[in-house]
């Protein structure tokens, strides 16, 4: 113990290596060990979730982790540069602020409740079903009409176009709802 | 845009900036809102471009310009209205671009009147009903269509169908006078309706010195011609607007004149703000449109038969021809073997428009309790939109809601901490809103293509699985989807025909039954109903139900089975050529055969991008041209041609029925065939132009005691109230303030003010101030700065009131709501909001708590006027 | 041995987007340093310290119309972003009695924190104040210069980052070249008022992250004259010899004066 303690004793390194104490010979094992915390992590290739320029960005993961998120150098647009909030998307990820089951409340309750996501799944089907059921109008002097117009949908802007698709596909086409929006706004 | 080129999207690509040599920015502060976008700006500015920022405040995007002008906010038609007259006055117009390439020399009817011929309006005005009929704004001898009711004129309308280009009339035929001496050519009708928006005017309505106006003017007409180009990039600093929509249009005559569009360096970059806003417009997430900018049925107007619908929006000439083969391949990608001719493809099934279902339309419908229920995905329109106080107390009238995001966002706390529960108006127990909030995964936690700011479809990669609950949108609709197709299998009546028939087969992976989202993606690109082959392009569609296509300008994508083009990663020239798809058909540069003279030659070495190869008989370049690729310079057609044939070699707006630029737009716009100044809806001055005519004539105020608004010149409100975005916060929060490395950087809310403001009414650097509208009250840190300025305008001095929006009462950054300072408004094309001019006053102190902030507002409105 | 590395923040191309702090922060999984609005312009993190390795200063004077901040007259809103300065001589290093201050291959100063026992030396002995101790975990803390990521070969988190390339990395001498080029590039240009910041003259001998900045370096935390401490401890061991000498000249004069009584 004290042996290794002597041996990491700057001063007898410096005297041993001939040196100032102030380089390679003063790392810790620590220090000489490391590396970048990507160094054996896959990489998924990735885009920018916040603005509309549309960066790049390498998500690097380990074992089912997220291990770091950085701009991609092939793209050209962006060049591997991000902005502070592309940068930050890592802890957009993982910060614990984030909201990670379903919660419920109930109509004039004061609290939220859990919630089964199955469960919760199934009465939002019930819900939209009935809601559907009870305001459509098939026609108006005579003509198809095939609309609900109690039942409205916001957002797009931050979903995948795939995503879009099917808000339009099964809210417009499949459910006849047309009060179907994204706020150019926010 | 779609107006006056042809399509809806932005026409250039952020790297094609660094070709410009010169760049105005604005209605946008992109270096802090798009800020890796506005390197190309930077690159630009080192190969020594003129960077010009006009903007009400000096902003960072100021700080790196070469030139920055304040202008007042809500006066960008007087100020790109002065660029005009500018242009036109000097003669510094590209002859020869804008004789061949737009509708300059476009003979007009003799009957159409300008805003100066009839105090403010243009001929077709119907004061009742607050609406035009264009008829008279057709080209002569142009023949209406048949009985109809013009898209985008109906009242019931949107108008995101207007990125079609007008419809009303067969703009094919029209007469020409190339010399472009006519006085009714399109040439000198603009002439005559910019002729008042003189350096003098701008200076009088903007509050810009003249000289520094006139600097503007001269440093980018300069970097225009043969051997230049400039480029204007803006953002919603011109959307939001009452008029936004002609604001970007005047952007677009001016781009026109100076021959600036369809070449490198120059063009018109809508900055999106969103991964996705381009795409959830190209597949929208919006009312009025389907896939692909096809319009949806209203059933008012045109559209109970397929037949009907088809004649309606399908052109003779022009791109528009192949309307049909769109919406019957897009009927039968969502409807599947259940569509058949015989059935009109399911086309009965689709719900019809019937009214103004925009975001505004319904949120006021559900105010007024007649919604049941809402979904809202990755938005937080408790904060985000206008009108926050009537945006809380709508939710509260729902029987329920589903919110999906990462952070209970303040969209879903409203029952328990909105303002509303603060200041007595709503009560928790009564809230009788059952809500569900499902938590979201995040983009690296699902796969999936966004479409960014320049049309490029990008896909990102699944690196990890999402935790507990957390799901994609793309499961959450799928489960939701097969569940409800099991309730509509059990009750095959006519109404759940549509639904039953819905192509919902995706198959599923993983642990948690994740769609597959290459199956969509193939939906989307498009294949052939027999075989299941994918088609190569939106040329192989066809309209007798041998193709299906879910969004035809995404075709191509998706070409073959294992190449999904969005998730190309290998760069090959400065365009990105191999990386992402770009629709349509990978063209980087909108309506490129312009970047070549007439008779297929470049300009100039120095700007060439596509051209005429005479010895390979095709277009050649650094883009897939936007051209019959075969198609020769020298291409005539006959009288009989149709469709695309029916464009000549020389016409580079293929999308246009008569192939060219449109500065005059005959059809397809709701509020004139050409931008004209109006004041903000609450505006702190009166028209110079149109005193009769205060503000955008068919824009929609949507008045009413829950949506107030100020006086005309009201003394109650006499500042302007503009708002913005910040770096380091995005939108309404639900990405940032939760944040601590982005909240850290922007913990508060605060406002901006300019030192001669600040005296004038005694608030002081740091400490609170309180503002307040016709809508609201709200606290604010004061900003004081000399980056704002007061300007002179029409003989007095005018003060602005700067206020980012970002904060409300959850996370980690907290602030109060800057939104419920605004107006819920709609422009009349877009029905976009207004937010960048309003009206407001500001005290110095910190706003009263709980109820006594109400009384202090309605106070104030109790003052009289 | 590796090649000596350095930075070129170049602040006339700086945006003031920050994202050079939350880059640096999210490699280095550094937490946030509160939520306090400031007031000072734009700039809420307000300085370097232990969870802040890069900080943009806000500097805002009046623009004037017709003039952004890119014109050669006019210095209106100007960003730059500060980082320690990995000084050829670091009195942080000189100073660190636990042998937890090392120079790397390429050149950096970096804190070894299993080595670091807190005791703040350096905090002191750093002429720029970019050094500060954790006051909950004990130890000292300042820019690694992503030490990890250059033994892979890799540029730091910041300049990776940096939308607009207003940090730049590279070998030192290069950097130095193109900062020269620049600075004469703005000059020409007629941005008469533009600095290169490298203290060469003084006892930290240059730096190896230096600036381009517009005005007098100091509005942006550089001081004109940072010396190394020691310097005056050198200063101080030469009066002390002087001191001693007079001390004893002092004493052999008593004892002769004594002698003669």
């Amino acid at each position: 113990m004290i042996k290794e303690l002597l041996a990491n004793w700057p001063l007898l390194k410096q005297i041993k290596t001939g040196t100032d104490g102030t380089g390679p010979e003063a790392m810790s094992e620590q220090t000489r060990s490391l590396k970048p915390k990507f160094a054996d992590a896959q990489v998924a290739r990735s885009v920018c979730p916040y603005c509309g320029v549309g960066c790049g960005q390498l998500a690097f993961h380990k074992d089912g982790k997220l291990i770091s998120i950085e701009g991609d150098p092939e793209s050209p647009i962006s060049r591997g540069h991000l902005c502070p909030k592309g940068a930050n998307s890592f802890e957009l990820v993982t910060h614990p602020g984030r909201e990670l089951k379903v919660k419920y409340r109930r109509p004039r309750s004061r609290q939220w409740e859990s919630l089964d996501l199955e469960t919760a799944m199934d009465m939002v089907a019930e819900r939209l079903w009935k809601s559907r059921e009870q305001t459509f109008v098939e026609s108006k002097d005579g003509r198809p009409v095939m609309q609900t117009k109690a039942i409205g949908h916001l957002g797009g802007a931050t979903l995948d176009n795939e995503e879009n698709y099917l808000i339009k596909k099964l809210f417009t086409a499949g459910l006849g709802m047309v009060c179907i929006s994204n706020q150019a706004r926010i | 845009m779609g107006t006056s080129f042809g399509r809806g999207g932005a026409t250039t690509a952020q790297q094609d900036l660094a070709n410009s040599d010169a760049i105005l920015i604005m209605g946008s502060s992109m270096a802090e809102n798009h800020p890796v976008g506005f390197q190309w700006v930077i690159e630009a500015r080192k190969r020594g471009a003129t960077i010009i920022h006009v903007d009400p405040r000096f902003t960072r995007t100021s700080a790196m310009a070469d030139i920055w002008v304040p202008m007042r906010s809500g006066s960008d038609v007087a100020f790109l209205g002065g660029l005009i007259h500018y242009v036109l006055e000097q003669g510094k117009e590209f002859r020869e671009y804008v004789v061949h390439y737009t509708n300059a020399a476009t003979i007009l009817r003799d009957d159409v009147k300008l805003p100066d011929d009839l105090a403010g309006i243009f001929s077709g005005w119907d004061e009742e009903n607050k609406k035009y009929s264009p008829e008279t704004w057709l080209y002569k001898d142009e023949d209406p269509k048949p009985d109809a009711i013009k898209p985008g004129h109906a009242t019931a309308g949107g108008g995101h169908g207007k990125d079609r280009g007008g419809e009303a009339g067969d703009a094919t035929k029209h007469e020409t006078d190339p010399t472009l001496q006519h006085p009714n050519c399109v040439f000198n009708v603009l002439k005559r309706h910019f002729a008042r928006y003189t350096p003098e005017f701008v200076e009088d309505v903007c509050g810009v010195p003249k000289e520094q106006f006139l600097k503007v003017a001269e440093v980018f007409s300069n970097a225009s011609g043969p051997e230049k180009t400039a480029a204007i990039c803006y953002a919603v600093g011109w959307t939001q607007h009452s008029n936004g929509v002609q604001i970007i249009r005047a952007a677009a005559i001016l781009q026109l004149l100076l021959g600036n569009i369809g070449r490198p360096g120059g063009g018109i970059l809508a900055l999106r703000g969103h991964a996705s806003i381009q795409g959830s417009t190209d597949i929208p997430t919006l009312y009025d449109i389907l896939p692909g900018y096809l319009p949806m049925p209203f059933w008012e107007s045109d559209a109970h038969t397929l037949d009907e619908y088809v004649k309606r929006h399908r052109s003779n000439s022009g791109w528009w021809s192949n309307f049909e083969k769109y919406i019957v391949s897009l009927l039968k990608a969502w409807y599947g073997s259940a569509a058949t001719k015989d059935n009109e493809f399911g086309f009965r099934w689709l719900p019809r428009v019937t009214g103004d279902h925009s975001e505004s339309g319904y949120w006021l419908d559900m105010q007024d309790g007649k919604m049941e229920g809402l979904f809202v995905m990755g938005q937080n329109p408790a904060v985000g939109a206008a009108n926050g106080r009537l945006q809380r107390t709508a939710l509260s009238k729902l029987k329920w809601l589903v919110v999906r995001d990462f952070v209970e966002t303040e969209t879903a706390s409203f029952w328990h901490d909105s303002q509303e529960i603060e200041n007595g108006e709503l009560k928790t127990e009564d809230i009788a809103t059952e809500i569900f909030f499902f938590p979201a995964a995040s983009h690296v936690e699902k796969e999936g293509s966004f479409t960014n700011t320049q049309r490029l479809i990008q896909y990102h990669e699944k690196a990890i699985e999402p935790p507990e609950d957390c799901r994609s949108e793309t499961w959450f609709l799928y489960h939701l989807g097969r569940r409800l197709k099991e309730k509509a299998k059990a009750e095959p009546i006519a109404r759940n025909a549509g639904l039953n028939a819905l192509t919902w087969d995706y198959p599923t992976e993983g642990p948690i039954r994740e769609p597959v989202v290459d199956a969509i993606v193939s939906e989307i690109n498009g294949y052939k109903t027999a075989s299941g082959e994918l088609v190569r392009e939106y040329t192989e569609l066809e309209a007798d139900g041998s193709t299906a296509c879910g969004c035809w300008i995404y075709s191509g994508v998706h070409p073959k089975p294992g190449h999904n083009l969005a998730n190309q990663r290998k760069p090959k020239d400065y365009l990105g050529h191999g990386w992402g798809f770009c629709w349509p058909s990978d063209r980087r540069i909108l309506y490129n055969r312009a970047s070549a003279r007439p008779d297929g030659k470049p300009w100039s070495e120095r700007k060439k991008l596509v051209w005429w190869d005479e010895s390979k008989r095709q277009w050649t370049g650094q883009d897939v041209p936007d051209f019959g690729k075969e198609t020769p310079p020298d291409y005539r057609p006959d009288r009989k041609a149709e469709g695309i044939k029916r464009i000549a070699g020389d016409q580079p707006f293929i999308m246009h029925p008569d192939g060219v630029g449109w500065l005059w737009v005959s059809s397809g716009l709701k509020d004139g065939p050409l931008p004209t100044h109006y004041e903000p809806l609450e505006a702190v001055v009166e028209n110079r132009l149109y005193p009769q005519r205060a503000s955008n004539p068919p824009a929609e105020k949507k008045q009413r005691p829950d949506n107030p608004y100020g006086y005309s010149l009201d003394k109650r409100f006499p500042y302007i109230l503009t708002t913005y975005r910040l770096t380091e916060h995005h939108t309404a929060g639900g990405m940032s303030r939760s944040l601590p490395h982005l909240s850290e950087l922007q913990p508060e809310l605060f406002c901006e003010i300019s030192p001669e403001m600040a005296n004038e009414i005694g608030i002081r650097h740091g400490e609170y101030a309180t503002i307040m509208s016709p809508r609201g009250i709200i606290e604010a840190r004061a900003m004081i700065t000399s980056r704002m300025r007061p300007l002179k305008v029409q003989g007095r001095w005018v003060h602005e009131v700067g206020l980012p929006y970002h904060w409300g009462r959850r996370g980690l950054a907290k602030g109060d709501t800057v939104n419920d300072l605004l107006a819920i408004s709609e422009e009349p094309n877009v029905r976009i909001m207004e937010t960048k001019a309003l009206v407001c006053d500001i005290r110095p102190g910190r706003r009263p708590r709980g109820k006594a902030a109400l009384d202090e507002l309605n106070a104030k409105m109790r003052q009289t006027a | 041995m590796s090649a000596t590395t350095a930075f070129l923040t170049d602040s006339t191309l700086c945006i003031g987007c920050k994202a050079c702090e939350v880059a640096c922060k999210e490699w280095n999984n550094l937490g946030d340093d509160g939520l306090a609005w400031t007031g000072f312009s734009y700039d809420n993190t307000a300085e370097l310290g232990h969870s802040t390795w890069r900080h943009v200063k806000f500097v805002e004077h009046p623009p004037e119309i017709g003039h952004g901040g890119n014109s050669p007259e006019v210095s209106s809103w100007t960003f730059s972003s500060d980082v320690c300065k990995h000084c050829e001589e670091a009195g942080c290093l000189e100073a660190c009695p636990t042998g937890s201050i090392v120079r790397t291959e390429f050149g950096g100063v970096y804190v070894q924190p299993d080595i670091c026992n807190g005791c703040s030396y350096c905090v002191v002995a750093c002429p720029f104040g970019v050094v500060q101790r954790n006051k909950e975990d004990g130890r000292a803390f300042k820019c690694t210069f992503c030490y990890d990521r250059q033994k892979a070969g890799l540029t730091p988190a910041c300049a990776h980052a940096c939308p607009t390339e207003s940090i730049k990395f590279g070998e030192i001498e290069q950097l130095r070249a193109e900062a020269e080029r620049r600075l004469a590039k703005l000059k020409e240009s007629g941005m008469n008022d533009a600095v290169l910041y490298d203290p060469k003259e003084t006892s930290v001998r240059g730096t190896h992250a230096f600036f381009l900045t517009r005005g007098d370096p100091r509005q942006y935390n550089l001081p004109l004259k940072p010396e190394v401490p020691t310097i005056y401890t050198k200063q101080g061991w030469k009066s002390a010899a002087i001191g001693a000498g007079v001390l004893a000249a002092a004493t052999m004069l008593a004892f002769i004066a004594g002698d003669n009584r």
